[in-house]
């Protein structure tokens, strides 16, 4: 049962605070876009053993969505940020790097 | 014989005498028994029937590990199956019974299937129930249900109570022996918060059975002094009884307390579940003997020979009268030591390695026992207990050299640290080749949220398999622990034991080494689910060369013990029989919980009226009143119907439907969601959201709209009303409310952050009543107050103003297709308003009217109800509801979704109505047939029924249902078989079967 630090209010929350909101930073395709664009951002998911960057909101807390770069091997934290960017923070990418020389995860790494 | 002898027994009371049964026979036990030692001074060898073949199983452990000794314990609301005799603490009046038998544990019919176990190998499941497919319906899965299980399941409500408790910590150390408990005073000492979990009701594990000396004391005496010093330490906190039954992620820890198992009935909970958050887990949980697989190692009286050194030093219980010891390492010559000192007759040590073991063995020898090197048990026969031992030499195929007679078998293969903890959550191990071990990999242990190791191993579980390396280790554990919490650490004295050095184990899978087929057929691996080293033998032959598939495949492993005693043995075996080194074959994985913890203790104190918040609306108490038969609707409770008089429900409901469509009824729809949603950015957002233009929208007026996911499908629908130019009152479903609401937040938080909009949830700011019916404009006219004619208030308006004296916003919108007044009154005021308009109404005939008649109304006018028309797969198209979605807009949420081809294909399933051609009411649920049957032999289908019931106001069945092309083909009849053997002929019609223009609702 992980714990997240919710970016918003500061609170340590365990898992059981949260819901999880699958993959982080997907890019949305509405009208207009081609099938394969469509099935990419509403069925393919990343599905990694090892670094993932994941959506999840603070629902019994203060309620705000945030971002959560972690681990899903290791369980580290490397870190959570606001829901409200498209790409994470430089701070967090780096610490990363320090922790998994030479990750990649969708175009990042 | 098995016997208590008048002397031994550290943990008996010989003065507290406890009385109790097994099978209903009577027997006599001490204070500090455990059911299984106290069944063995019984001389109640023969406990159980084993799953498969019923074989006769005695005891073999003497502790978590026993997977023979389980029974039925205690007597209606307390009884339960399963239940360890090892583990239990005897109680007076204990009454236990043995399982997995009939007609009798002595005699049982189901042991025919020992001697057909030629025909029933590995894999017997999946070869013999697959063919030919017709029996499996009537043959073998009447066969698998009956023979599946152990133990009943209890048939009445469980008289217990349990609890969670919630800890913060900054090291559990998890066991109680003595590596737990000096780890535990090496990490106390630095200061930080320890948590001392200890599954046995005693202190000090093994050791004090074990003998030896640590910092000059003697074991039991070194445990007593630490424990009491441990107990005056502020900062640490110890708890026996207390097993530590899995660790998760980010150092989560469960510990399952068993508070008063061995004293039922007794005041508080029964088991307790610590839910913990530790920063640091010191996995001290011992090792686990394994069996040696010799033919005829489960005859009731073959024992680990820790077990039965167990028996004697705890508990003053001799397994045998004539005993002969097994052995590949130096342990188990401490079991022929303290057998033959207690003066039980140790007849034989065999041991299998040629040069025989070091100073034990000397010991032994000193003592007059006899010992044989290069030996090994060839069989054991005897059938409810051992009655002889057929001796071999190990490097052979199992011809018998002899036979010696006796009563009890001591076996030992070695020890397995007890890894599981370690590896819960992700630790690795690595196999040591010199002491035939898995131990936890210290380089890879399981890490926490910062990416470091969160458990450290240490004593037994660590590997460390001497009592000198065992009181080193722990130190040193417990100062690492302490130091990766966050401590520093003081001086401090290491502990030290007295050397006791021991020659190296031989590793030992089968016994004999080369034993022969008739042999190897009769070595149990896994005795609780009879695995034998025959049945992994013909597994990796036919192919199951992953540990993983060949445990599924003969179920090695796979009871409710987890294989604690047969995986090491198992994975050995496969090992060698794929010509494969162990670590290459690896371990299958450890799953919490250690041992099986209760339900009860899952639910702790979520049961009953407080399993989940029951939400009233502030009416509530008013509908009990007045003869309310609930009905769940997400966490509230609405009234289904309104039962007066002697009528029952049904009668109820169709009183309640005539009278709104002639007089006047009050409904109350407090529970729809009332979402506001307000800002510079609102109508656009709900341009959105929902599939209509809402940003159109006139303030004053109204709007029915449906939202759909990004895939299409519908999730919800409701009325919304427009405040003001900034502002929306989105209505939701009853069970949408929570759910609306967090999807609008997720799509404003996560996609369009930049758009100025605020939502609040205000569903239970307001009660809110519908008054509905072709009287309804007269109760609230005689109310006085606001003008609510058809012009200063048309349908699809809504308006601010005063009814009697009460503040009210009123909506003009109608479920039912009769005049309505939806009024929203603050929710202080619901039950004073709700009883004015009783009162004003009763001239009129008002009369409450439920949900049933609700869905009764709103069927008659073909409106439909999101979770009866729509599952998550339909979409707006499907329900005729085509009129409700945008052509203006470039986008909303599902819009690109239904431009898929599948979406707009003319084959979808679409809605209608169902008229039955003899009026009767189409079974919910029935679908429709079409002709021909699919690749499984069932009849195709071409639709299904969504919505059903009695309309009085038509005096015969209504539906509405799905149909294939259904719009298409009105008139046709099709055919819904009824599970009641009936089949149904209904036309397809309209589904708007009442006042098809909609006048009644706009006068
Ligand atoms: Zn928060």
């Amino acid at each position: 049962m992980l714990i997240l630090e919710c970016p918003y209010c500061g609170v340590k929350a365990d898992e059981t605070e949260l819901s999880a909101g699958g993959e982080a930073h997907l890019k949305r395709f509405g009208p207009g876009a081609d099938d394969e664009s469509f099935e990419g951002y509403l069925f393919a998911r990343e599905n990694p053993k090892g670094v993932h960057f994941e959506r999840w909101r603070h629902s019994y807390g203060c309620g705000k969505w945030f971002h959560a770069a972690r681990n899903t091997a290791t369980l580290e934290v490397y870190g959570t940020y606001p829901a409200q960017v498209s790409v994470p923070p430089k701070d967090i990418l780096k610490t990363i790097s320090a922790a998994v020389p030479g990750w990649r995860w969708r175009d990042l790494g | 014989m098995s016997a208590r002898l008048a002397t031994y027994g550290r943990l008996i009371d010989r003065t507290s005498k406890l009385d109790f049964t097994f099978d209903g026979k009577p027997m006599m036990g001490f204070e500090g028994d455990t059911l299984a030692s106290a069944l063995l001074a019984n001389d109640q060898m023969l406990v159980g029937r084993s799953f498969k073949y019923h074989r006769p199983r005695g005891v073999v452990a003497s502790g978590a590990e026993e997977p023979n000794a389980l029974v039925n314990l205690g007597e209606g609301a307390r009884f339960e199956p399963n239940q360890r005799a090892t583990t239990t603490e005897l109680f007076g009046g204990l009454a236990a019974r043995s399982q997995n038998h009939w007609p009798t544990l002595e005699f049982d019919v189901g042991q025919v299937n020992s001697y057909l176990a030629r025909f029933l190998p590995a894999g017997f499941y999946y070869k013999m129930f697959m063919y030919p497919r017709s029996f499996w319906k009537h043959v073998y899965e009447p066969f698998i249900r009956q023979s599946a299980g152990l133990g009943q399941p209890p048939k009445e409500r469980d008289a217990d109570t349990y609890e969670h408790f919630h800890v913060h910590t900054d090291v559990v150390v998890a066991g109680g022996g003595v590596a737990g408990l000096i780890a535990a005073k090496a990490a106390a000492q630095s200061g930080a918060r320890v948590l001392v979990l200890e599954q046995n009701a005693h202190w000090g594990g093994r050791a004090p059975v074990d003998g030896g000396r640590i910092d000059d004391w003697p074991t039991d005496g070194f445990v007593e002094r630490l424990v009491k010093e441990l107990e005056g330490m502020a900062n640490v906190t110890l708890r026996a009884r207390c097993m530590v039954s899995g660790l998760y992620d980010h150092g989560y820890v469960l510990g399952y307390e068993r508070v008063s198992d061995h004293v039922p009935g007794a005041e508080g909970p029964r088991h307790r579940l610590w839910r913990i958050r530790a920063k640091q887990v010191i996995v001290a949980t011992g090792a686990i003997e394994r069996p040696l697989a010799f033919a005829g190692n489960d005859v009731p009286g073959v024992m680990l020979a820790s077990a039965m050194r167990d028996y004697l030093v705890n508990w003053g219980v001799a397994a045998g009268e004539r005993v002969i010891v097994a052995t590949n390492n130096d342990d188990a010559y401490r079991t022929a030591i303290t057998l033959k000192k207690a003066g039980v007759e140790v007849l034989r040590i065999l041991d299998a390695r040629e040069t025989g073991g070091g100073a034990l063995m000397e010991e032994a020898r000193r003592l007059g026992i006899r010992i044989d090197c290069g030996r090994a048990v060839g069989k054991v026969t005897g059938g409810k207990r051992v009655k002889a031992v057929q001796i071999c030499a190990h490097q052979g195929a199992g011809g018998a050299l002899e036979e010696v007679a006796c009563d009890a078998v001591a076996m030992s293969g070695g020890w397995s640290p007890a890894v599981h903890l370690w590896s819960h959550c992700g630790g690795k191990l690595t196999w040591d080749d010199t002491a035939a071990m898995f131990r936890p990999d210290e380089s890879r242990a399981p890490t926490g949220a910062d990416g470091k190791p969160m458990a450290v191993a240490t004593g037994a579980a660590n590997g460390a398999m001497t009592l000198e390396a065992i009181a080193a280790d722990a130190f040193a554990a417990g100062r690492k622990a302490a130091q990766a919490a966050g401590f520093k650490l003081k001086r401090a004295s290491a502990v030290k034991a007295d050397p006791a050095p021991e020659s190296a184990i031989e590793p030992v899978w089968m016994m004999p080494a080369r034993a022969r087929v008739g042999l190897r057929a009769k070595a149990w691996l896994d005795y609780q689910n009879d695995v034998k080293v025959s049945d992994v033998q013909l597994a990796a032959r036919e192919g199951y060369e992953s540990v993983e598939h060949t445990k599924r495949y003969t179920t090695l492993g796979m009871a409710t013990d987890q294989g604690k005693l047969s995986n090491i043995n198992g994975l050995a075996v496969l090992a060698d029989t794929l010509g494969a080194a162990i670590p290459a074959v690896g371990t299958t994985t450890f799953r919490p919980p250690y041992t099986p913890i209760s339900m009860g203790a899952i639910g702790g104190e979520a049961r009953g009226e407080v399993f989940q918040p029951l939400r009233r609306t502030p009416m509530y108490d008013w509908h009990a009143a007045h003869g309310a038969d609930w009905e769940p609707v997400g966490q509230w409770r609405r009234p289904f119907a309104y039962v007066q008089g002697g009528e029952d429900v049904h009668q109820a409901v169709n009183r309640e439907v005539k009278n709104v469509r002639q007089g006047v009824g009050l409904l109350d729809v407090s529970t729809l969601g009332k979402l506001l949603v307000k800002g510079p950015d609102a109508g656009r957002f709900l341009d959105m959201l929902y599939t209509n233009m809402m940003s159109t929208l006139k303030p004053g007026k109204c709007r029915y709209g449906l939202m759909c996911n990004e895939n299409g499908f519908l999730i919800d629908d409701g009325v919304v009303a427009r405040i003001d130019e900034e502002t929306f009152l989105c209505h939701t479903t009853t069970g949408g409310a929570d759910r609306i609401h967090a999807h609008m937040e997720e799509w404003l938080q996560t996609e369009w952050w930049d758009w100025k909009v605020y939502t609040a949830n205000l569903t239970e700011q307001f009660a809110q009543i519908a008054v509905v019916g072709p009287k309804a404009r007269q109760v609230l006219e005689k109310l006085g107050g606001m003008d609510l004619s058809k012009e200063a208030l048309p349908f699809m308006d809504w308006k601010d103003g005063a009814i009697g004296n009460f503040q009210a916003r009123v909506f003009r919108i109608s479920f039912s297709g009769e005049l309505s007044f939806e009024i929203a009154v603050p929710a202080s005021q619901g039950l004073a308003f709700w009883e004015t308009l009783m009162e004003a109404g009763r001239e009129f005939g008002i009369m409450p009217y439920g949900t049933e008649a609700l869905h009764v109304l709103r069927a008659e006018k073909g409106f439909i109800m999101i979770g009866d028309e729509t599952d998550g797969t339909v979409i707006p198209q499907d329900l005729g509801l085509g009129w409700a979605i945008s052509k203006k807009k470039d986008d909303y949420l599902g819009k690109r979704a239904q431009e898929r081809s599948f979406m707009a294909s003319p084959d979808r399933w679409k809605l209608v109505g169902l008229e039955t051609t003899d009026g009767s009411v189409l079974p919910d649920g029935a679908y429709a047939v079409a002709e021909g049957s699919n690749a499984n032999g069932q009849r195709n289908t071409q639709g299904r029924v969504t919505s059903t019931y009695y309309s009085p106001t038509l005096g015969r069945g209504i539906a509405m249902g799905l149909v294939h092309r259904g719009p298409d083909r009105m008139g046709e009849v099709i055919e819904f078989p009824g599970t009641d053997g009936k089949t149904y002929s209904a036309k397809i019609v309209d589904p708007v079967v009442y006042d098809k223009d909609g006048e009644k609702q706009n006068v």
